[in-house]
Formats: structure tokens, C-alpha cells, sequence
């Protein structure tokens, strides 16, 4: 077949124009220098309004020096794609991640350690809330500095309190508020008091509740007696409702962030949720009326009080970043209390810093603020355990919570089989990337 | 000729290096990864056959064999005799049929996720569609298609016929290749609807329902992106926990790439095997017209 000059011109146009946009592309992703400027790339997992709140803090910190230029990214899988690109060798210098991933990532070498820079820039330990420190610093290595925090508090619409109730104190008072107020029609849920399923985030923690943990030094306690005891409460809400009827109630429920919301649309009355609450009750149920109280605890079990679950948005430096130095200028950045408060009450959080002002209290969307920020500073505030395996663990958890919810586990069967898998695991990991020897005896199961 | 053959080897160069780069060289990769301790970010440990002794032991492992298994089982014949009855039915001359085929072949276009998404408020148990319905005719405790573990799996199967425009189409042209004179011949000794298609119709489709089997199979061992979507964490209780899904959990939840790398191996194998198996099986049923 002859090759004609107008094929070939049409093949080199072609080119040209692949050739343009994969040049044109790269503009998204690399460091073209702006004006003498070191940019400095950072990838954050937030988008829409949350990531315009952070781009403004961005903006505050290049309009303050001329030396840096933080290009803000918002990327989607963030954790993954940081992870792929820092063994890639082409890391961007700031990832915005969460709290959940600090070990794993820690223990595969992903993170920076922040230490020597902190103690250059002049940060201190004793300027954050102590549980924050300890996710900022996983196994003790500071690995991560934070953007926002959160804590976490039982949300009531007060609707279903009668004139002058006092909310639920114990665990076993919201269970008789529960039993009070649910409504179920010819076997249908219309309404729950409340549900230990909703949202969903936090069903692996209910075992703290009831003083358990699900790892004590480095062994595993998932099925603990405290933690049998937790999800035999669970279980008993969803025998109180029944399990096809709880399954098809839940099914009904609109997303998180939609007035569809259970809460938003009245289906559910009380539910833990994060400081965050109060933006999403603005945006989708502004006559709600709601107050915000501690999370209950069972009666023998007050002295744990304060015990909620804290977490927090991360920056980090992945490994191999190439302007380690002027991100860590950035990150410093943002830890300033007036750029943190900035971005904590524009995102509707507590600040994870000792100091906060009057004002940040005063001016600040969920007039529960104080109480949150109360609840962060508890000794007894709970986070994720700080273990490798926690993905695994999360997933073995989310298995036994719905086993025990569908009545094909007790709570002592799911969370045995759950520990069962889990030890072998944990051990294999102690040895492949902790490089630990395990002793015969800590071999056994 | 020779510069003939140069251009054309020139013009086909983009592809050759994107296979050998990204297709060849990963495969390849995950071979010798299969045989390490491989987290991404450290350099790979050789530990030997340890990742396939695992997965003899792991009940996850077999738990996500079975789920596919049966998905497998249960959603290619489903998927192919809907396929095939929707071809025939296209290939009848009635009024509009132009409009038919495109109706039926319009599902299949639909991207996965948005499908997962559509399919999470039709198959809704206290809202959805299907159960709004089937409690409009009389039932009064319809299925719990999403939250329950019985009938999860069902879910899909269904779902997985949504699919079928794709063979259809390839059905429908097979139909359009059976000579007339067959059915003529057929008619002259009296066969009637259902004669004609077991003597005639399917005997001459034979090579493409082969065709169409084998690779609805290889798909549906690989089913990813609905379940992912629909039932996150392979709920309830690990019903929906499908081979693939454990493989990408591997890899970049629990960062063992090694291990993934030894799962994708071993379903390549049993890909391998079960078409190898159709293939074998298939010999005297399959009829090949090759006058």
C-alpha cells in the first residue's frame, strides 16, 4: 500500500496534538516553577468546599512569603496514589491523609520523620492536645501534623425529650429513651430512639464504652469480655427492633451528607456524630432543633467519663519528597493558632491545639463547641488502635458487627473468629515489616 | 514492501510499547512478586512459596472461591439464555425493530458505577422499586435484596443480566448467519417453533454460545466494580466478598502486594483451566459448519 504525503501530514498532525496535551497535562502534576518561587506540590483528599476552606489557608501562607509557592492539589485516593508515587519515586512534598493510615504508612516507610524539623521551626508537643499528639505520632515517631480534628458527642433532637428531661445520662437511659420513643408500625420501623449502626463509623470502638480495648500493648484483645459485652448491647438493639426490620429501616436511610440523613429527616433521634454535625444540620435542617451531650456511658462504668472517640485529618511528607524543608514551612504554617482556627471553625471543628481564643469559642458555627473541645482533652478519649493491621482489623470488625447483627454469630463466636484471623496476621506482620522475632510462646495461639 | 512493512510496524509501535510497558512487563513482575513479602515501598522480600501456603489456609481465601464460584455458576447461564432469547426475539421481523435492538443494547453502555448506584435504590428494601412493587401484588414481607445474606448474591445474578446487550448483539449475528434453507428444510418436514430451535438454531449457534460462555465466564470470575460499589466490605457478612475484591483489599488496603500478586496468579490459573475444561467439554456438543 503507498504511503501518501497526506497520510503522513495527517499522522504527524495527530501527534502533534497527543504531543500538546500530554505536555499541557503535565502542568497538573509537576513543579513548574513560578516566578523563582520552590513549588511545593501537596495533594489533598479533600474537594468542593472543605478543599476552597483549605485553599484559602494555601493562599494565606504564599501571600505571607515569596520564597514559596504551595500549588494545592485535590486528588481522589489520595492515600493510594501517595503511596504509589512516593515508590515511584516522584512524591508530592504535602499529602493531606487521615489519621486511620499514619501506622500502616509509618511502618512501610512512607512518612517523613517531622521530629528534627519540629524542633527546628520551634514546635512542641505541649502545644497540642495530648490525644492528638499521640495520632500525630504513631509508635512514638512524629510522622504528622494536623489539619482538622474532631471529637465526638451523642447528638439528640429534642423534639423526643419531654419539657425539662434531662438527656440520657447512662448507657441504660438511652436505652429506656430508646424503648420510650421508637416506633414500629405492622412491623415496620418508623422511628428509632436510637441505633448502635448509625452511621456505621465507629462499630468497631463500642467495646470502649464498656472500658475494652482491642489491642493492649502489642496483643490483641478483640474478644475481650468487655468487648463480648459491647456487642451483646448491640445485638440487643437489634433484637429490640428486630433484624429484617432493622436491615430494611437502615436501608432506607438517605447518605450521610443529604437531608435524607436519618437524623436530618427525623428517622433516628439521638446518634454519636463528630463536631463536624453542626455544618450539615445548617446545610440540610436548619430548624432542627438539637443539642449535643457526652456519649453515655453503662452505669458501672462512670469513672471512664469523657471517653469519646477523637480523630483528625493529616498532613504529611511522604518519603522521597523533594522540597522537604519548605513543606515543613508550610505545615508549620497552618499550625499557627490563627491559621488553625481559621480552618478549624470554617470546616465546623475543635482545634487540636492546648491554645485556642475566646474568639475561635465565641464565633464558632456549633454553639457545642466547648463541649467538644472538653471532650478532646479527656484522659480518657479513644482513637483508633495504632497498629499496622488495622485495615485487616477494620474489616474483621465490620464482619463480626454484621454476623452478630444477623443473628448468625453470637457476640463471643464473631469476635472469637475475628481474634482467630486476626493473631496470625498481627504476627506475620510483626515479623515481615516491624521485624520482630516472635518467641515460640507469643507464636501460639 | 519492506518500507511498507516498516511503517506499518512504525504505526503499530505505540501499542507494542504500551504492552510491553504496562501490560507484559506488570505480568511478568507480578510473577516474581507472587514469591515475595512486597508492601510497595520497601524492596520486595523473597519468602518462596509462603504466599500460596497462606491462601491454602486462609478461609477468607476460600470464602471469596466459593462467593464466585457461585456467581459464576448461577449468572452465565442466566446471562447467556436471556441473551439468547433477547436475540431471537430481535431477529423476528416485527415493526420497530431497530428501536428494540437499541432498547436492549442500551443497558450494557451504562458505566459500572453508575449501574451499582441505580441498582442500590431499585433493589432498596424499605424504598426500592422492586420491593414497592412486589408488596403492590401482594407480598407482604418482600426479599431484603441488599441486607440480607441470602439473598445478596441473587441481587447480583440479577444485575448481571442487565448486562446482556453485549451477547446479544454477538447472538443476534449469529442467528443472521444460520443459512434459510435449514428452517425451509425443517418446515418440509414439519418441525415447528421449539423443533426448529433445538434441531436448528441452537446446534448452528453452538460456536457462539461457546464463545460467549467462555468469555462471560472469564468476566464474571473477575466481577468487581457492582459489588464493590452495592455492598462495601463484601456485606452482609461477607456474602458479596468476591475473589477480585479480596485481591484489591490485599494489595491496597493491607499493602501485600506480594500476596495479591499470588492471588491474580492463581485466578489466571483457574481462568485457564475452566476455559481449557468448556473447551474440552464442548468438543461433540459444538457444531461447526465447516462446509
Amino acid at each position: 500500500m503507498p504511503v501518501n504525503i497526506r497520510t503522513i501530514a495527517i499522522s504527524a498532525a495527530a501527534l502533534g496534538v497527543l504531543g500538546y496535551l500530554v505536555y499541557r497535562s503535565e502542568d497538573a502534576t509537576t513543579r513548574k516553577p513560578v516566578a523563582n518561587k520552590v513549588t511545593v506540590l501537596y495533594w489533598e483528599k479533600w474537594t468542593g468546599d472543605e478543599a476552597q476552606k483549605m485553599r484559602r489557608i494555601v493562599n494565606n501562607f504564599n501571600a505571607s512569603q515569596d520564597r514559596i509557592f504551595v500549588k494545592m492539589l485535590s486528588i481522589s485516593g489520595v492515600a493510594d496514589k501517595t503511596l504509589l508515587a512516593a515508590s515511584g519515586g516522584n512524591p508530592p512534598d504535602v499529602a493531606g491523609l487521615w489519621d486511620t493510615q499514619m501506622t500502616q504508612f509509618k511502618d512501610a516507610g512512607a512518612l517523613t520523620d517531622l521530629a528534627p524539623l519540629a524542633k527546628e521551626f520551634g514546635i512542641k508537643e505541649e502545644d497540642y492536645i495530648p490525644g492528638y499528639w499521640k495520632l500525630m505520632s504513631p509508635g512514638g515517631t512524629l510522622v504528622a501534623f494536623p489539619t482538622t480534628p474532631a471529637s465526638t458527642a451523642l447528638h439528640i433532637n429534642k423534639k423526643f425529650l419531654k419539657p425539662g428531661e434531662v438527656p440520657p445520662q447512662t448507657l441504660e437511659d438511652l436505652d429506656a429513651f430508646t424503648d420510650r420513643i421508637s416506633k414500629v408500625n405492622n412491623g415496620k420501623v418508623e422511628l428509632a430512639g436510637f441505633m448502635p449502626a448509625e452511621p456505621g463509623w465507629w462499630n468497631w470502638g463500642w467495646g470502649y464504652w464498656f472500658g475494652g480495648k482491642l489491642i493492649d500493648g502489642d496483643k490483641l484483645t478483640v474478644n475481650s469480655p468487655e468487648n463480648i459485652r459491647a456487642f451483646e448491647w448491640v445485638l440487643s438493639y437489634s433484637k429490640r427492633f428486630g433484624v429484617r426490620e432493622t436491615q430494611n429501616f437502615q436501608s432506607g436511610f438517605g447518605n450521610f451528607s443529604s437531608p435524607q440523613n436519618p437524623f436530618m429527616s427525623e428517622k433516628v433521634a439521638s446518634v454519636m456524630q463528630g463536631v463536624w454535625m453542626a455544618n450539615f444540620i445548617d446545610l440540610y435542617n436548619k430548624e432542627l432543633p438539637w443539642i449535643a451531650v457526652p456519649f453515655p456511658l453503662p452505669k458501672d462504668k462512670q469513672h471512664l467519663k469523657g471517653m469519646n472517640f477523637i480523630a483528625m485529618d493529616t498532613l504529611v511528607i511522604p518519603t522521597g519528597a523533594k522540597h522537604k524543608r519548605e513543606a515543613f514551612e508550610f505545615i508549620a504554617f497552618v499550625q499557627r493558632q490563627d491559621q488553625m482556627e481559621l480552618l478549624c471553625s470554617t470546616h465546623g471543628k475543635n482545634s487540636p491545639l492546648v491554645k485556642v481564643s475566646e474568639k475561635f469559642f465565641n464565633t464558632h458555627l456549633n454553639p457545642y463547641i466547648r463541649l467538644f473541645d472538653e471532650l478532646a482533652r479527656s484522659p480518657n478519649a479513644a482513637y483508633i488502635p495504632q497498629i499496622g493491621i488495622w485495615p485487616q482489623m477494620d474489616s474483621e470488625l465490620k464482619n463480626a458487627f454484621t454476623e452478630i447483627n444477623l443473628g448468625t454469630k453470637t457476640p463471643k463466636e464473631a469476635l472469637d473468629a475475628a481474634q482467630a484471623r486476626l493473631e496470625p496476621q498481627w504476627r506475620r506482620y510483626q515479623q515481615q515489616v516491624m521485624n520482630k522475632s516472635i518467641t515460640t510462646a507469643e507464636a501460639q495461639p | 514492501m519492506k518500507s511498507e512493512a516498516r511503517i506499518a510496524y512504525l504505526f503499530a509501535m505505540p501499542w507494542i510499547l504500551g504492552f510491553l510497558t504496562f501490560l507484559l512487563y506488570p505480568v511478568l513482575a507480578s510473577f516474581f512478586y507472587s514469591f515475595t513479602d512486597f508492601s510497595v515501598l520497601r524492596p520486595p522480600r523473597f519468602i518462596g512459596i509462603e504466599n500460596y501456603k497462606e491462601m491454602v489456609q486462609d478461609e477468607v481465601f476460600w470464602m471469596t472461591i466459593r462467593n464466585t464460584f457461585t456467581y459464576v455458576v448461577a449468572a452465565v447461564p442466566l446471562s447467556a439464555t436471556v441473551a439468547i432469547l433477547l436475540a431471537m426475539l430481535l431477529n423476528t421481523k416485527v415493526k420497530g425493530l431497530a428501536f428494540y435492538r437499541t432498547l436492549f443494547y442500551v443497558p450494557s453502555l451504562v458505566p459500572m458505577v453508575a449501574l451499582g448506584i441505580l441498582w442500590l435504590w431499585i433493589f432498596n428494601g424499605e424504598h426500592g422499586l422492586l420491593n414497592m412493587s412486589l408488596e403492590k401484588l401482594g407480598m407482604s414481607k418482600p426479599p431484603n435484596w441488599l441486607g440480607d445474606p441470602a439473598w445478596s448474591k441473587v441481587t447480583l445474578v440479577m444485575i448481571a443480566m442487565w448486562g446482556s446487550g453485549n451477547a446479544m448483539v454477538i447472538y443476534l449475528a449469529g442467528l443472521q448467519d444460520i443459512p434459510q434453507s435449514l428452517y425451509e428444510a425443517a418446515d418440509l418436514d414439519g418441525a415447528r417453533l421449539v423443533a426448529k430451535t433445538r434441531h436448528v438454531t441452537l446446534p448452528m449457534l453452538s460456536p457462539v454460545i461457546l464463545f460467549n460462555v467462555i468469555m462471560g465466564m472469564i468476566g464474571s470470575l473477575q466481577v468487581f466494580a457492582v459489588p464493590y460499589v452495592m455492598f462495601p466490605n463484601g456485606a452482609p457478612a461477607r456474602s458479596t466478598y468476591f475473589f477480585t475484591t479480596y485481591l484489591f483489599d490485599n494489595a491496597f488496603r493491607f499493602q501485600r502486594m506480594g500476596y495479591a500478586s499470588a492471588m491474580g496468579w492463581v485466578l489466571f490459573l483457574i481462568t485457564l483451566t475452566l476455559t481449557f475444561v468448556a473447551l474440552r467439554m464442548s468438543e461433540r456438543q459444538v457444531h461447526y459448519d465447516r462446509s
